[in-house]
């Protein structure tokens, strides 16, 4: 049963109707996961007997009219702490690690009879753009197998938009779930920083990291937003801002609603048929009654460089925990400490994971820190007042999500700083800690093109009333990617 | 402070010894031109004017989130040592330290 | 050529909370190996820190009794170093923000008053334990990964091995009223580590420091200082360098030994953990927490001396350890005289303690106890002779009100009944009261020795030469 035409509370209803049991939707889930894991390569761990013992579990208790989510199976990114469930982030360091404990989100998810369905690749330690520094191999997108899905949650997006998985939980950094979810042709929302409980989630930006649902539609999307967020003890940077229901503004129009199209989002480095993808889009707006006009967001060309020092930076230290010694992968024929440490890092971690370690310890040490990791901190502050100062007098703004489509797989993975401006449009995002979704816009040569759509921090709720009110105005997100034969 | 100068191999070689990786030869030289590029790029921030800007570290919308000094027995202890790659007795084992000049 | 020395000291000082700095696991020790251990103490994928407010509060106080202040807004920063105790890779530390800054606490050496001011205090965690065995491997247990420490460090003011003893001595006292910490070195909840330079007098640059680590007794921090100072010494007056070096105390030999040479500055990589929210102290937190901080040593002397009597010197001595002060005012509080207290803990009770080489807390010895066998003295029921017995059963946790009395040890003070035996007692003995006619003294003496003999000790030896003087002088 691919999930292309059918929401989550139409799925509910069946399973309160009992048209169908939850073992039933998971088994015919998992099958056709595995159907097609040989070609997308999804998944790094497919969590078949557990996912089917709960369903029968929740078949026995009964599906709880109250709770839309009881029994629905969902993917979760492997960099996403499952308790008894393998979690690799997609590295050798962590090839066989199984966790001893849950991540809050996971918590939450068990608390509303959420059943994981499995755990979805991803590029190294969330470190890329396109899925292809797996340690697991890379994802195939499947609107064109030949073509990356993006990244890092490409697994996530890529089961999602394959209607194998009804959602999936990804990690967005700089772009890692909104950029996948363009490529794929989903819905994929960052939340506001300290919106979700980063406990469990393992850490690549600590600053900037944050986990996020990724769904077919705005309402889903909102919908699992709603059972994930919120305050936690265990995350001191979580907000205690009280959580609304994200989906309350769902439906009602966008007349006069004052939107912002910053004119660095439409300039250089981005791809004229996605430029044309988002004029369209801005006149679905305009018809709708938005408001949308030019404004500049000066400072957000030094987002990507502000972003791989600082995230960087956060991610050398954060990794240094992997040495070897507690959990995860050791070295073979070690003699000495020092070989634990090297040999066991050396061979555990990928040359994009390297890479990033050697500019953040690079940016932090002796005589780099003023020049490097505080400039870095000052310019994001800079952006955040760039993004202030447009928000006094817009609801949102919009823009791509990626500069282009989803590209071929191979094309950059050696060519890190071409690769790193793929993020340009959604860095500054995670820098001020808004929150932000992509959603389907349009295509470009058959492959998906993402709208971004940014709000205030906490306003998750007015950028859900926007991308409803776009997605009911328009069919993208109703195609889907024919796999047969491709 | 200028940062234009250029980083070496040996730079490099200096980082990854922080950083606890080795790197042949080969790698080194690939690992110092792709970082050499992308300190060229992160180098763009010097056009950004930054006098008496504050840095931001973080953009939680928290401060003085704090725990009550009440402790929890986690008993975790066999399941931890059990993710171990080597343990004896209870205890980690790695091989000998020889440098013992501890940290605090 | 003279010299001037320079010595800084960093002190750790392991805080007694319940629980660890930033994890829930409880702080204990003597537990099996990683019994008091969890994910976040392992530093496993994914945890976070969870800042301990009673660690906040606790330096708030250090902060408060080291004349500190109270730095308002704060942040932790990691500092980054690999080492197989250091489950993370990184300290949770204080660098930019200390929580406290620029205090001081009083020395006296040689009756020379002197003020050491303190540079900067932080709050930090701790971490495990490794154990180095001779079989090729070293053993790590992280019970001790994750509690919290203040690590206080001095301005160079310290000019001596002796004012660095004194030094230790005050704050060792004063972190110890607060009841932070227990402050025990031989226990490792107080830690030392010292550098130390000399330089030609008139120099104004500081010469190059040798540090020393890991030292187990202010008094080998004080031999080792000195040792050093002379070393240094040496080789300055042969015209060589001191080299940076970390060195280690011996205490077989009393020399220091050369543990490695400092190539360069350690590269920390120190940045704000991004993990944590910000603290900020405000002025209403500040006072809660004083109100709930005990009396420092300085103010209860004053109020020994002025309100209860009690002598400098013996307000000094009972100031020492908070265990001893404390223990002196509850005895008080149970209504025993304060000067006749206080002379039964410098006397009797430590002499105890330094027999048994055992702490106050350890005894079996109750304020309460002691206080009622004060009182009984107090009130001649017993007499101080007794006293020596009573102590003795209080030393073993008896009651000494109901000891006392069931042993029979009541002093005999009631005239009616001693007046009989006296005046048998010179009965008996012509000869004595031919002496005492004679003006020989020893008779007084031998004929108490008879009544004391025959009342087993137990009569008031007051009582008994008033009567027996009356009766000697009517004969
Ligand atoms: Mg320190
Ligand atoms: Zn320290």
């Amino acid at each position: 049963m691919k999930f292309f035409d059918i929401s989550v509370s139409e799925l509910h209803q069946k399973l309160v109707d009992k048209e169908l049991t939850v073992t039933e939707l998971v088994s015919q889930t998992l099958d056709q996961i595995e159907a097609d894991q040989k070609v997308l390569n999804d998944f790094i761990t497919i969590n078949r007997t557990d996912a089917l013992s709960k369903a029968k579990e929740i078949d026995e208790k009964g599906i709880d009219p109250d709770n839309i989510w009881a029994g629905i199976p969902i993917a979760v990114k492997d960099n996403i702490i499952t308790k008894g469930l393998k979690t690799t982030a997609a590295s050798k360091m962590l090839g066989n690690f199984t966790p001893i404990y849950d991540a809050t989100v996971v918590e939450r998810l068990q608390a509303h009879d959420v059943i994981i369905i499995g755990k979805t690749n991803m590029d190294e330690f969330a470190m890329g753009g396109s899925t292809e520094t797996s340690f697991f191999g890379d994802t195939h997108n499947p609107w064109d197998h030949t073509k990356v899905p993006g990244g890092s949650s490409g697994g996530s997006a890529t089961t999602v938009s394959a209607g194998n998985s009804i959602a999936a939980l990804g990690s967005d950094t700089g772009g890692s779930i909104r950029q996948p979810a363009s490529y794929t042709g989903i819905v994929g929302v960052k939340p506001t920083y300290g919106r979700i409980s980063r406990y469990g989630l393992i850490a690549f930006g600590s600053s900037l990291d944050q986990i996020g649902p990724m769904t077919r539609s705005v309402e889903d999307n909102a919908a699992l937003l709603n059972i994930i967020a919120g305050l936690d003890e265990r995350d001191l940077t979580s907000s205690d801002k009280e959580v609304p229901d994200f989906a309350s503004k769902i439906g009602k129009d966008i007349k006069g609603m004052k939107i912002g199209l910053p004119k660095e989002y439409l300039g250089e480095g981005i791809d004229e048929a996605v430029k044309a993808v988002i004029q369209e889009a801005v006149q679905v707006l305009t018809d709708l009654g938005a408001v949308v006009e030019e404004i500049s967001l000066p400072r957000s060309n030094y987002g990507v460089a502000a972003y791989y020092i600082i995230g960087s930076s956060e991610a050398s230290s954060n990794l240094q925990r992997f040495d070897g010694i507690r959990y995860g992968y050791r070295a073979d024929d070690v003699k000495s400490l020092e070989d634990v440490y090297v040999k066991t890092r050396s061979e555990g971690f990928g040359d994009e994971v390297k890479r990033r370690i050697m500019l953040g310890t690079y940016s932090l040490s002796a005589g780099s820190y003023d020049a490097y990791f505080k400039k870095a901190a000052q310019v994001r502050t800079l952006i955040i007042n760039d993004f202030n100062q447009v928000f006094e007098n817009y609801d949102l703004i919009i823009g791509p999500t990626a500069p282009t489509p989803a590209y071929a797989i191979g094309a950059e993975v050696d060519d890190p700083t071409t690769m790193y401006m793929n993020d340009i449009l959604t860095i500054p995002v995670n820098l001020a800690g808004l929150p932000a979704m992509s959603l389907p816009a349009g295509f470009v040569d058959g492959m998906p093109v993402g709208l971004q759509i940014i709000a205030k921090p906490f306003d998750e709720e007015t950028m859900y009333q926007a991308g409803a009110a776009f997605e009911k105005a328009t069919d993208f997100h109703q195609k889907h990617p024919e796999m047969e034969d491709k | 402070m200028t940062t234009e100068n250029n980083i070496t191999k040996a730079d490099v070689a200096h980082v990854a010894s922080l950083a606890k990786l080795k790197f042949n030869d080969n790698e080194l030289e690939k690992f110092t031109g792709q970082i050499e590029d992308i300190i060229d790029m992160v180098n763009t921030l010097n056009e950004v004017d930054t006098d008496n800007v504050k840095p931001t570290f973080n953009v939680t919308d928290q401060f003085n989130r704090m725990r009550e000094d009440v402790a929890v027995r986690s008993g975790d202890k066999e399941a931890l040592l059990a993710n171990a790659p080597d343990t004896e007795n209870g205890f980690i084992r790695v091989p000998a330290i020889l440098d013992e000049s501890e940290e605090a | 050529m003279n010299f001037k020395t320079t010595i800084g000291l960093e002190v750790h000082i392991e805080l007694k909370t319940n629980s660890k700095i930033f994890s829930p696991s409880p702080v204990e020790f003597g537990d099996q190996p990683n019994a008091n251990t969890n994910v976040i103490d392992w530093g496993y994928p994914g945890v976070l820190p969870q800042t301990n407010k009673g660690v906040v509060e606790a330096g708030m106080m250090a902060a408060k009794a080291l004349h500190a202040n109270i730095t308002k807004t704060q942040h932790f920063d990691r500092k980054n170093y690999f080492y197989p105790d250091n489950p993370k890779a990184y300290q949770v530390t204080q660098a930019d923000t200390p929580i406290g800054t620029d205090g001081w606490i009083e020395i006296e050496v040689e009756g020379k008053k002197k003020k050491v001011g303190i540079a900067e205090m932080h709050i930090e965690e701790d971490a495990g334990k490794n154990t180095h065995n001779p079989n090729g491997y070293s053993y790590v247990d992280l019970n001790r990964q994750g509690t919290p420490l203040i690590e206080i460090v001095s301005k160079p003011d310290i000019e001596s091995p002796d004012e660095a003893y004194a030094y230790l001595e005050a704050l060792r006292q004063r972190i110890q009223f607060t009841g932070i910490s227990d402050v025990k070195m031989e226990e490792g909840s107080m830690r030392v580590d010292v550098n130390i330079s000399i330089r030609p007098i008139g120099s104004e640059q500081y010469g190059t420091k040798a540090e020393l680590k890991n030292i187990n007794s202010f008094n080998f921090v004080r031999k080792g200082l000195a040792f050093e100072e002379k070393r240094q010494q040496k080789i300055l007056l042969a015209g060589g360098e001191v080299r940076p070096e970390t060195r280690r105390y011996d205490e077989a030999s009393g020399e220091t030994i050369l543990m490695r040479v400092k190539e360069g500055a350690d590269d920390y990589r120190y940045f704000p953990e991004p993990d944590l929210p910000s603290i900020t102290i405000s002025d209403e937190w500040i006072k809660d927490v004083e109100a709930k901080m005990p009396e420092m040593p300085g103010k209860r002397r004053a109020r020994y001396v002025n309100e209860l009597g009690v002598t400098d010197y013996d307000a000094m001595v009972l100031t020492q350890t908070k265990e001893m002060s404390d223990f002196f005012e509850a005895a008080i509080n149970y209504g025993a005289d304060a000067k006749l207290t206080a002379n039964y803990l410098m006397g009797d009770v430590n002499a105890y303690l330094n027999d048994q080489k055992m702490d106050l807390q350890d005894t079996k010895i109750t304020p309460e106890n002691l206080a009622n066998m004060v009182k009984m003295i107090s009130d001649e029921t017993i007499s101080s002779k007794i006293a020596k017995k009573v102590f003795k059963a209080i030393t073993q946790g008896e009651e000494p009100t109901a000891w006392v009395k069931a042993k029979g040890l009541v002093q005999l003070s009631d005239p009616a009944v001693l007046t009989p035996i006296i005046v048998k007692t010179v009965d008996d003995n012509e000869q004595s009261v031919a002496d005492f006619k004679n003006g020989k003294d020893r008779a007084v003496g031998f004929l108490v020795g008879q009544i004391m003999k025959q009342t087993k000790g137990q009569a008031n030896p007051k009582v008994v030469n008033q009567i027996l003087m009356k009766e000697l002088n009517s004969r």
